[in-house]
């Protein structure tokens, strides 16, 4: 038994039933889909392709159809790549971190964002791939095989390989902690179903019965795996950071970028999981699951996380300054200055300033002005990356070879492709699996509902 | 009669009613096949004597053969079977194995964890579990007791047990 405050705010209101909670959520998965789901689907699959043009002309002509250049070797590609991973970093957050500290009103939110982290580090892991021109031969290079073409093994002292096993390893624990999750809510859809669903559901609930020893263990899994993977996602983003970090160009050699990019990472994140959840509890009509409260609470890991982030990058000017290295020196100013200035004051805009907003309570319990913050978040921290990459590249330490990156159309339609899989894939999980973990929110019912049921 | 086949189900909307429920029954001496929830129940397997998960030692040990094989990996590779230099250190770095090792320590851990848990609760795509109430993965908490482990108590005294301590319906099941 425990006990809750009293004068903390219910996290389900409408004085729902258990009943109501398998009503409400098992509804979208057995109804038929929304016209709005089908226009979503629509416009996501169009996106995706599109996209796919741009990605078989890659893997078709060669990397040499995306615009980098001698100079700049690393751009577009590796900006969506950081910016995919950073949105992937909400999901087991939520669970792990949040389930860790008992914060109960991860309920309604934890599937969702699991699922977004899935396909968010889906996406992430299309670009290293890709970038190795043919991928179908990477898999000797990436992984610790014995290379056929010299027996060498591959380099365990370099943070890019050190990023193949962080990124699988953070997105099969992922998978396998957001399934675990699933199965007692797809017993419940089996349950409720007949005919064919029944067969299919059954099959996807592994035949959980939800006996007290199974739910037992259960915990006892959920648990671990997320004393596991709060340690995970902090590692992974530190590795992707380390990419950067150990090599010796100007503003990417810095000992705070770990730190760093673990808070930018969960600042946009949970920029992407508000971005979603504001459609979806509209579209579903989970009002009664994902309230206001709710919100607030993720706005306010918002202005925290947003405020590291903008504190870090004050850090790193001042390091800058304070080191004496000219050339470091030279590329904050040209960070500001330079002919990206403009990258640069999107991203300060984006997100030092504009999170800050959060501060005001009618702001931040808003849903409009939640919604529109979290595409500028997302946007801010798309520019973040592509700062830091470019503007550190493309003035290098020869004058002579200082040149402008642009991106081609294949660059976009790649990027474009991500985002038509990213969607396609979350409307189909949101019609088909439950959006919310019925469990769980069955769970904290009786302790944090409207109305005491009996 | 045969074991395992017909059984008393008690069934419950509350889960302090059925914490309690299940103290008064056990108390009585009858013994409970198993309760079925929609959802966990924090106490629940106190309340029926269920010895502790051992699971977070199954992940300990699997963590520990997830450290054990990425070190010897890298230092089989790296030092004995292919030294090179790379820049400008020992073969044996020891530091930048850490990543690695970190990551396939969780690896295997989670999924040696996860693995264990399935054999062990018998979870399977192909399972066809023994739905005792359809209700007991929606809105109710199901006590199945079994008639044949409970043969020298009476059936009526059963039924009582699980009225008196709050059940909302008494219903039996049996299986073929």
């Amino acid at each position: 038994m425990q006990v809750t405050s009293p004068v903390r705010d219910p996290l389900v209101t409408g004085g729902k039933t258990y009943k109501d909670v398998t009503n409400d959520i098992a509804r979208h998965v057995e109804g038929k889909p929304t016209v709005g789901w089908l226009l979503g689907l629509a416009v996501s699959l169009g996106a995706l392709l599109i996209g796919s043009l741009a990605l078989v002309a890659t893997l078709w002509e060669g990397i040499g159809m995306w615009g980098l250049n001698k100079t700049v070797g690393w751009a577009w590609d590796i900006t969506n790549f950081v910016w995919w991973v950073g949105i992937g970093h909400a999901g087991t957050l939520i669970s792990a971190v949040l389930l860790l500290f008992r914060q109960k009103w991860r309920t309604s939110i934890n599937r969702a964002a699991e699922a977004m982290t899935i396909f968010a580090v889906i996406c992430a892991a299309l670009f290293p791939l890709i970038h190795m021109g043919r991928p179908w031969i990477g898999a000797i290079w990436a992984l610790p095989l014995p290379n056929t073409y010299g027996s060498l093994w591959v380099n365990f002292n370099s943070p890019l390989l050190w990023d193949v096993f962080a990124i699988s390893t953070y997105f099969s624990v992922s998978l396998v902690f957001w399934y675990i999750g699933l199965i007692p809510d797809f017993a419940t859809i089996r349950d409720r179903a007949i005919g064919l669903r029944k067969t299919i559901y059954g099959a996807l609930s592994f035949g959980w019965d939800g006996a007290a020893k199974t739910w037992m263990h259960y915990e006892s899994v959920s648990l671990i795996l997320a004393g596991l993977a709060t340690p995970l996602v902090l590692s992974v983003h530190t590795i992707v950071s380390f990419d950067f970090a150990t090599s010796v160009i100007p503003g990417w050699h810095t000992t705070i970028f770990p730190p760093y990019f673990v808070a930018g990472a969960i600042f946009s994140g949970f920029a992407m999981v508000l971005t979603l959840m504001i459609v979806t509890r509209k579209v579903f009509k989970l009002e009664d699951y994902i309230t206001i409260g709710h919100i607030e609470l993720m706005n306010i890991v918002i202005i925290i996380t947003g405020s590291i982030v903008g504190i870090a990058y004050i850090t790193e000017f001042f390091m800058a300054w304070y080191s004496g290295v000219a050339a470091e020196q030279y590329a904050f100013v040209n960070r500001m200055f330079g002919p990206y200035w403009w990258a640069y004051w999107s991203m300060m805009t984006c997100n030092v300033i504009s999170p800050q907003l959060f501060w005001f309570k009618k702001i931040r319990t808003s849903i409009a002005a939640t919604f529109i913050l979290s595409l500028v978040v997302n946007i801010g921290m798309w520019f973040e990356r592509f700062v830091i990459i470019v503007t550190s590249l493309h003035r290098d330490f020869l004058p002579s070879s200082w040149v402008m990156f642009y991106p081609t159309i294949t660059d976009v339609g790649v990027y474009l492709f991500t985002f038509g899989f990213f969607f396609t894939a979350f409307l189909l999980f949101a019609k088909f699996f439950p959006v919310i973990n019925m469990a769980e929110v069955k769970a904290v019912l009786k302790s944090s509902s409207e109305k005491k049921i009996n | 009669m045969e074991r395992d086949k017909h059984f008393i189900l008690g069934i419950f909307d509350d889960e302090d009613i059925l914490l309690n429920a299940v103290k008064e029954v056990r108390a009585t001496g009858i013994r409970i096949h198993e309760v079925f929830s929609p959802y966990p129940v924090h106490g629940l397997d106190e309340e029926l004597g269920y010895k502790r998960s051992s699971l977070p030692i199954a992940a300990f040990l699997f963590g520990v053969l997830g450290t054990t094989l990425a070190l010897t990996m890298q230092f089989y590779m790296m030092k004995f079977d292919w030294p090179m230099i790379i820049g400008g250190k020992d073969h044996a770095a020891f530091p930048d194995f850490i990543p690695v090792t970190f990551e396939l320590t969780v690896l295997l851990a989670a999924f040696g964890m996860v693995g264990v848990f399935m054999i062990s609760s018998n979870l399977k795509p192909w399972g066809q579990p023994r739905i005792y109430d359809l209700r007991s993965t929606d809105d109710k908490h199901v006590m199945a007791i079994d008639i044949a482990t409970n043969a020298s108590v009476d059936l009526e005294k059963i039924k009582d047990a699980l009225k008196t301590s709050g059940a909302t319906e008494v219903n039996s099941k049996s299986f073929d």
